[in-house]
């Protein structure tokens, strides 16, 4: 079966290695550059003398960062909106999505119910209407204020009910013959058999909590209150509340805000690193699903 | 037998509760909150007490010196990134299916979907790094005899460094929806030409092409929905005020006059108007798109 291949085909393929291995290379140098700075001695980064791999290395940076109580703060204010909006926003997707994945003769609102969620993705008041209305609830400056305005994910909603409607008609009728409601059958049949759909749409949400740095800037008035991506935006663009102080420099030489500034970035990432090669095996899936659907 | 079947329907509206409940606070309230946008707004009054102005704030806005500016640079910004978020990942993933080495391939892969998560906060940090003047890529112009560029701090290149990237960010990602219609594509039809003595590069044109175009009209159709979205994120990580001539955009002016500048009601008004634009144009890219493509999301 193997042809001979002209060499205008070897050619192509020669280049098209080379051309695909640049680019990817290209998504991941940015990263290194960073993570060797981050490593290099104070006066190697000041002068611009790193590249991509750590000058003089000193995990200084992170020992100063790993002890700085603003970082530990922010890190665990994220960690906290991490659990708790991922919890409250998985158990609402799985109890949403069902009412929704029914057939309309079934459930004759489900149209209705369903245009009131599409309708919120489609239209929105606005960032002042809805900075407004947080702050009339008094949420400013709490941890509720990161978690319940987005807590229904319309998207993910929409994916797990075209799930719930890839599952065999008769679990369910067989449930409602053996007298199960559908609260049992919804936690009992639908959500087990949906694990792979709620494991990739779990890790998207711990993703985009982690991610979130806008609400944090606007709605937490006092920079003590930030999550980590808030706090890690106002040491990058300068306007850090913590600048070293003379102490903090005696107490740990070859230090600069430069190597501080990338240990931060890249604690900032490495979560996400860390998840990603689990992330990868599903979110192919669900994006595939979600977007081009039959 | 119809209490029968409300009762068994009961359970249904009660699981749809707490959601609706969400929603009509953080959703539906802020929608009301709009009436703002026609009032001299004043936070302490509610979204009803304050005093009504009619379309004064529109027309303030509409006589502002930079505001043509600010909407030209959202669409000009915004077109340029759905081009490029079309073509950049419809070529790679047409050549990355001509890649016989699946670990390579595979390998690719994971290397170009990362950037796709990791937040603008973290990008904009790296990016103002390397794109410094004494940043990694100007230390690498020089070395090839160039003059060093400030790229984020110079409104020729800022529009464009946006657009630059963004792509780099999400033209991984944005490949994946192309892969699968590939994978999707009859293999007998390349076997068949391969018969007929048809060379790869014909196959390309007259199978995988066509194989591929139905998903990138639909992917060109629901990307007309973004004219006006030239992605917040990203700009207001990145730019400064050297740049707001050809960086500013509806959204970050929309978050400076109104929560650094303290104007709610002239910000709610450009806020409104952005809403109402994109609302007529994502409902009719998904029109176009259920009417052509039979597309629909639930």
């Amino acid at each position: 079966m193997v042809q001979k291949r002209g060499i205008g085909r070897t050619l192509f393929v020669a280049f098209n290695y080379t051309f695909l291995l640049a680019i990817s290379v290209l998504c991941l140098l940015p990263l290194i550059h960073v993570l060797s700075v981050s490593f290099s001695s104070s006066a190697a980064a000041m002068g611009g003398l790193v590249k991509l791999w750590p000058v003089q290395f000193t995990p200084n940076a992170y020992e100063y960062v790993l002890k700085k109580p603003e970082f530990l703060t922010a890190l665990w204010i994220t960690l906290k909106r991490v659990v708790l909006g991922v919890s409250i926003s998985m158990f609402l997707t799985i109890l949403t999505a069902y009412p929704l994945a029914k057939e309309k003769s079934k459930f004759k609102w489900r149209t209705m119910y369903a245009w009131l969620l599409v309708l919120t993705m489609l239209f929105n008041g606005g960032l002042i209407p809805w900075y407004m209305t947080i702050k009339s609830l008094g949420m400013l400056d709490s941890i509720w204020a990161l978690v319940l305005p987005g807590a229904v994910p319309v998207f993910n909603v929409i994916l797990l009910l075209n799930f719930y409607r890839g599952l065999p008609k008769e679990l369910e009728e067989s449930a409602f013959m053996d007298g199960a409601g559908h609260w049992t059958t919804l936690w009992r049949i639908y959500a087990p058999l949906s694990l792979p759909a709620l494991a990739t749409i779990g890790l998207f949400t711990i993703v985009s909590h982690w991610n979130s740095w806008f609400d944090g800037l606007i709605l937490m008035n006092s920079p003590e209150n930030y999550p980590l991506q808030s706090y890690l935006r106002t040491i990058i663009v300068g306007q850090d509340l913590t600048m070293l102080t003379s102490t903090d420099l005696s107490l740990l030489q070859d230090l600069s805000e430069q190597t501080v500034k990338t240990a931060q970035i890249f604690l900032g990432a490495l979560p996400i690193i860390l998840v990603y090669p689990f992330l990868q095996r599903f979110f192919i899936k669900g994006i595939v699903m979600g977007s081009v659907k039959g | 037998m119809t209490f029968k079947k409300w009762r068994h329907e009961l359970p249904l509206h009660f699981m749809l509760l707490p959601a609706l409940v969400l929603l009509a606070v953080f959703s539906y309230w802020p929608m009301v909150g709009i009436v703002i946008a026609f009032q001299k707004f004043y936070p302490n009054k509610g979204f009803f007490g304050s005093e009504w102005v009619g379309l004064d704030n529109f027309l303030y806005v509409y006589h502002l010196p930079g505001i043509s500016q600010i909407v030209f640079n959202t669409i000009f910004i915004a077109v340029m990134k759905i081009i490029a978020g079309l073509v950049v990942p419809i070529t790679v993933a047409l050549l990355l299916n001509e890649m016989a080495r699946e670990r390579i391939k595979r390998m690719i892969q994971t290397l170009i979907y990362l950037p796709h998560f990791l937040s603008w906060v973290i990008l904009g940090g790296v990016l103002i790094d390397v794109l410094s003047l004494k940043g990694i890529l100007n230390q690498f112009l020089g070395w090839l005899g160039m003059d060093p560029v400030y790229f984020l701090g110079d409104n020729h290149w800022f529009p464009y460094v946006l657009v630059a990237t963004d792509t780099w960010k999400d033209f991984g990602f944005g490949t994946i929806v192309y892969l699968a219609a590939l994978t999707g594509i009859d293999q007998s039809l390349y076997e068949a030409a391969e018969i007929d003595g048809a060379s790869r590069w014909r196959q390309t044109l007259n199978i995988t092409i066509p194989g591929i175009l139905p998903v990138v009209v639909l992917m060109t159709t629901l990307s007309l929905g973004n004219v006006l979205n030239a992605g917040f994120d990203q700009v207001f990580n990145l730019y400064s005020p050297q740049v707001y001539e050809s960086g500013d955009i509806i959204d970050t002016f929309v978050y400076r006059i109104g929560l650094i500048d303290a104007q709610y009601s002239v910000a709610t008004a450009v806020g409104l108007f952005k809403s109402v634009v994109s609302l007529v144009l994502i409902s009719s890219s998904y029109l176009l798109a259920y009417r052509f493509a039979g597309y629909r999301i639930f």
